[in-house]
């Protein structure tokens, strides 16, 4: 056992600031709650400790032994073993922030190349260096538009067929900002991939309006007439991105938006059981000097030499002070390293590819499972990605732990999020499933009405 | 280091110019010369906006810091120099001339009375 301290330093501590024992440190702390008696299993050795925790480990499923259609957010997705390997070089697995150029060129460049990459993918002009996941850089983009209009537009509009998870979080980051209305995500709005009586809410007091694309049900919604609507009224545009899609979707720049945001985990990031993950953040340039987080910008040492430095930190707080609009400086540096390692390995080519395998594979399933009886598509007219929500007429609940019990992570249960949608299971199809595994899906859902 | 004699200064580093009931508004070159570089001019306020004394107009962004400055007179904003949003280094090169930042409607003239005249500006900046 590690002992920082042998019994004659403690002594000669003791007697220095004049006490008797160690235990008089803690006085102040009432006696009941001093030392409290702690219902610990007895000491073990390490080769034992080591065997517990990994039969504990080996309760939880995973996406390794078990079939997973389940996404909602967080997608499992092949990460090829050079991601890993390249990630856990000494030389970034002990990067912190980058404030000391001189030292942090490689940890700087690899920043570099990832705001070059999500630009290119989201047809954006500035990228940050990250957040924490995608539901913080949606919130993010709140506070972005709220300090915009300084204040002075006092509604954010937000599609119901956002991710429920981003949504309370938006709530959560802004529920002290007085007079901010979170609006557009009610019921009586609803879930019309034609969003008129969402438009219809956009005014001249619209900070933001912010739509997810694909949705979070997976749907492909043209949102150009939406983004003109909001500009028509000077209000800003956020789009929230599964990254993956957009090898094959018009990226949402070129359609108009003003900040891009996102959950990067799909770009060669483990589940890991929610994290941690990486949060998208990318604007036009007229936002620039707007945006929460740091920028790593190119250019020349003294000697000429090619050099990477933090070009803009405009909004943290060890510029702004108190006058920071953003209080999360931190970016999920490995997390953004993987991401643009994933990216460059496989290629502009190779992430068409992959938007497309994840595309077509998503449309055989949702075929085969629909033609199943007592299960349905809910949206069966609307264009959509990799996910795709299945109306089932037995309960989701049994349905579910029918499928687990042929090893099968069926998909995410609708009902609990969104009541009209009760009897609805969201279900994701990426490039790991293969004909074989649909077809398992479909002779197991077969099963559910016999059990 | 210049103080122009015509012009009234507050303890926060801005100067104002008042005539015909209008406040023309900027920052002194003292301050210019303590912030170094300026990149970036944030408004905080719009034409239209009435203001008090004491508010926050703008914050202005150098290599080295942020700094607020603060509306010297109350009254009405009439005009906000845009110009500085492209060449906001015109604050350090011309903080007296063409780097003006509002030009507000002064509601009460009295409230000139509390602010410095040149040589008084210049003694405090002397002594900081």
């Amino acid at each position: 056992m590690f002992t920082p301290h042998s019994d004659y330093d403690v002594e000669v501590m003791l007697k220095s600031i004049g006490i008797e024992k160690l235990e008089d440190l803690f006085k102040e702390i009432p006696e009941r709650f001093r030392f409290p008696g702690l219902n610990l299993p007895p000491r073990m050795t390490e080769m034992e400790a080591s065997d517990e925790l990994e039969s504990i480990a080996a309760s939880n499923g995973t996406t390794k032994d078990m079939l997973s259609f389940l996404g909602a957010g967080a997608y499992d997705h092949y990460i090829p073993a050079a991601v890993d390997m390249l990630l856990r070089r000494g030389e970034f697995y002990t990067a912190y922030t980058p404030y000391q150029p001189e030292i942090s060129q490689g940890t700087l460049q690899a920043i570099f190349e990832y705001q070059s990459l999500i630009c290119t993918l989201t047809g954006m002009d500035v990228s940050n260096a990250s957040h924490y996941d995608g539901a913080t850089a949606a919130a993010e983009a709140v506070i972005l538009a709220w300090h915009h209009f300084r204040g002075k537009r006092g509604k954010v509009l937000v599609s119901r067929a956002v991710n429920p998870q981003y949504r309370q979080v938006i709530r959560t980051y802004m529920q002290a900002t007085d007079n901010l209305t979170i609006a557009g995500d009610d019921s009586e709005t609803g879930l019309d991939p034609n969003l008129d009586k969402f438009i219809a809410q956009i005014d001249n007091n619209t900070a933001l309006v912010l739509v997810q694309y694909p949705d979070f049900f997976g749907r492909i919604v043209d949102y150009r007439p939406l983004i003109e609507a909001a500009h028509a009224q000077g209000a800003l545009v956020a789009v929230a991105v599964n990254p993956t899609a957009l090898g094959i979707l018009t990226p949402p720049g070129e359609i108009g938006a003003d900040i891009v945001v996102g959950e990067g985990q799909p770009l060669g990031i483990p589940l890991s059981f929610g994290g941690p993950y990486l949060g998208l953040f990318a604007v036009k340039e007229p936002l620039l000097r707007k945006i929460a987080g740091r920028i790593v910008g190119e250019t020349v040492d003294v000697e000429g030499q090619l050099a990477y430095v933090l070009t803009l930190t405009a909004r943290e707080q060890h510029i702004r002070r108190d006058k920071a609009t953003s209080n999360i400086c931190s970016n999920q540096g490995l997390m953004t390293l993987a991401s643009a390692i994933y990216l460059t390995l496989l290629g502009k080519e190779g992430f068409r590819k992959l938007s497309n395998l994840c595309y077509q594979k998503a449309h055989y399933a949702a075929g085969e499972v629909s033609e199943v009886p007592g299960f349905s598509l809910a949206f069966p007219d609307q264009p959509f990605y990799h996910e795709f929500v299945v109306r089932a007429e037995q309960p989701v609940d049994e349905v579910l732990e029918h499928l687990r019990g042929h090893d099968i992570l069926g998909g995410y249960d609708l009902g609990e999020d969104y009541p009209e949608l009760k009897g609805c299971l969201l279900m994701a199809v990426t490039e790991k499933i293969n004909k074989a595994d649909i077809d398992y899906l479909k002779g197991a859902l077969s099963e559910v009405d016999h059990d | 280091m210049l103080f122009p004699k015509d012009l009234k200064y507050q303890k926060t580093d801005e100067w104002v110019k008042v005539e015909n009931g209008i406040a023309t508004i900027g920052i002194s070159d003292y301050a210019q010369d303590s912030l170094s570089d300026i990149v970036y001019v944030e408004f905080a306020v719009d034409p239209g906006d009435s203001v008090e004394a004491g508010a926050n107009l703008a914050t202005i962004e150098s290599v080295k810091a942020a700094a607020e400055v603060l509306f010297p007179v109350s009254g009405t904003v009439l005009e906000i120099n845009e110009g500085l949003a492209d060449k906001p280094e015109i604050l350090n090169s011309d903080p007296y001339g063409a780097a003006w930042l509002v030009k507000v409607k002064v509601a009460d003239e009295t409230e000139l009375a509390g602010l410095l005249d040149s040589e008084a500006y210049e003694a405090y900046c002397q002594e900081r």
